[in-house]
């Protein structure tokens, strides 16, 4: 259950596949043109209800209630051991005749 | 009345809402069949170089650090001839408010917007730029509408673009968040119809003049370092603003023989408008994905004409790999205790190879650096291509690139090279797309001159290229 007043996150087709413009790649074209965009819930609502939001503009937006309380997730992502590869060979190039031609 | 939001109805308004958005009516500017004066429409903006100096003063945008890659340079130099490796310098974008150059665009085309009365400002892009608007619309007391293209159809997104996301609502703008596809343009429109703000386009004059401070500043930077001009400044290119930008700057401080290169990575093979590809590349911007479209057809922007002309200024355009940009971003953190980029160092990339052309006791410049953080960095850059199943490891990039299957790590600093594009195949295709365009396969004196000004070139070039299309 999500409050009125809430921040969350919503969800909204904007043009189904159909409607899509012509010329796009065969992918692209067999897909809707989705849309998300947060802001403050209007009225009380249940996730997959159709809402309106107020946006950090004051706008009204309408679409499928996703998320309350909306987070980031993207991180440093997960070790790359090439990257400490990098740095021992740089590290290896720099330290040859202290580094002068 | 209501106006009809379908699609047909919004995109058949364009010029409508574009000359509301903009105050700006660009059929002013067209000149001929295929002519339009640019330098008229740059000088409409009322901003002298001066003016747009004072402007970012203001806004604490501008006047950044010029940057000595004393380690880099010495590791560029032991791969050159003897004598040879010019010393590399990086004028530190990152340091502006925002964290990179757009900083410059975005503090213009505000102040403009806020001069005209506008209440808001919107940008489409899922770049740096938004940021930068973001961040000046604070500063200066407009509210900001970023539209970006951010995730795929399994609602996946790139995590670059969504770190952008985050910085642009820290600055309290609101995001709007959209598939793979150019209809984004429809949904921009759609919103600047509903809203009456100013569009803060990326291409518009304004953002072009916030430009032209960072190349004349990285000359008198030079000049009053090291007592003389750069031979070289090389620009990352995407949209063509910063090279075009630059290089007016540079005139405007007097520097007429030092090189421009413009560098993106090679992105050959990835259609931008796929889907399936979107997420399968690991740069959102600097690529030739951008780089070429831009250069052959800069008219194909959210403003009818373009202030960015990149083929105006080019005289050398180069590429690198994404396997090259990654190593060498390392490298700027390891050797320089600068962590910066990643897309932002495709001109590092580049520079690093161009600087073993050059003498020793030459300057070259990379025209900026940007932010890095969560997402816009390359280690989650790598893993999240690791998870989508791209080949990554120590190669020759030369050989052995192949976007969307792999990235190719130099297995050393001498694998970071570059490739020359073919500067000349793209002033053809310029022609030709101008005139198939409008239609207009025997243009008239005016507009022979006003393509060969478009492609920096000349009326003869033009007239040969135009008798072999006739053929």
């Amino acid at each position: 259950m999500a409050k009125k007043g809430d921040w969350v996150r919503i969800h909204r087709v904007v043009l189904e596949a159909d409607e899509r413009a012509p010329g796009l790649p065969e992918d692209t074209a067999s897909v809707p043109l989705e849309m998300w965009v947060k802001g403050t819930l209007l009225a009380d609502a249940e996730i997959g209800d159709q809402v309106e939001i107020e946006t950090a503009t004051n706008r009204i937006e309408y679409g499928r209630l996703i998320e309350v309380n909306p987070y980031y997730t993207h991180d440093y992502g997960k070790f790359v051991p090439e990257l400490i590869q990098i740095d021992h060979q740089l590290r290896a190039l720099m330290a040859e005749d202290g580094g002068d031609k | 009345m209501k106006l009809a939001k379908d699609y047909a109805s919004v995109m058949g308004r364009n010029n409508e809402i574009m000359k509301d958005a903009l105050e700006l009516n660009y059929e002013e500017f067209e000149s001929g069949e295929l002519r339009f004066d640019y330098e008229e429409l740059m000088k409409s903006t009322g901003y002298t170089l001066e003016e747009v100096e004072r402007i970012q003063r203001l806004w604490g945008v501008g006047h950044t650090p010029m940057l000595e890659l004393r380690n880099l340079s010495k590791l560029a130099r032991k791969y050159a001839k003897p004598g040879y490796g010019a010393t590399i310098l990086a004028k530190d974008e990152a340091s502006n408010p925002s964290g990179s150059f757009k900083a410059r665009r975005a503090a213009c085309a505000v102040h403009h917007a806020k001069k005209l009365g506008f209440k808001g400002v919107m940008a489409a892009t899922s770049g740096n730029y938004g940021a930068a608007v973001a961040s000046q619309a604070a500063m200066q007391g407009l509210k900001a509408i970023i539209v970006q293209e951010c995730f795929d159809s399994k609602g996946i997104g790139q995590p670059e673009i969504i770190e952008k996301a985050r910085r642009c609502e820290a600055y309290g703008a609101e995001v709007v968040q959209l598939t793979v596809g150019p209809e984004l343009f429809y949904t921009y429109l759609s919103i600047l119809e509903d809203t009456g703000y100013f569009n803060a386009s990326l291409y518009s004059p304004y953002a072009i003049a916030g430009v032209e401070t960072l190349g004349y500043e990285i000359i008198m930077q030079c000049r009053e370092r090291y007592g003389k001009d750069p031979a070289m400044i090389v620009c990352t290119s995407a949209g063509g603003g910063m090279i075009t930008g630059t290089v007016r700057g540079a005139r405007k401080a007097g520097a007429d023989d030092t090189e421009i290169v413009a560098a993106s990575i090679d992105l050959v093979g990835l259609s931008m408008a796929s889907d399936k590809q979107f997420n399968l590349k690991s740069c959102t911007t600097g690529h030739t994905g951008f780089g070429v479209p831009y250069a052959v057809d800069p008219d194909h922007s959210d403003v009818p004409r373009s202030a960015a002309r990149p083929l105006r200024y080019i005289e050398r355009y180069v590429t690198v790999t994404q396997g090259d940009v990654m190593y060498i971003t390392e490298a700027l953190a390891n050797l320089e205790g600068l962590e910066k980029g990643p897309a932002g160092n495709t001109a590092l990339a580049a520079a690093f190879a161009l600087a073993q052309e050059l003498p020793e006791d030459e300057y070259v410049v990379i025209s900026e650096t940007e932010y890095t953080g969560a997402g816009k960095h390359i280690q989650p850059q790598l893993a999240f291509a690791r998870e989508r199943g791209i080949d990554i490891r120590f190669g020759d990039p030369q050989t052995e690139d192949k976007p969307g299957e792999n990235i190719i790590l130099p297995k050393d600093p001498s694998y970071i090279k570059v490739r020359d594009l073919d500067v000349d195949r793209m002033r053809r295709s310029f022609i030709r797309r101008a005139c198939a365009k409008r239609d207009i396969f025997n243009p008239c004196e005016e507009d022979i001159k006003f393509l060969a000004e478009e492609t920096n070139s000349s009326v003869e070039y033009v007239k040969e290229v135009l008798a072999s299309l006739n053929k």
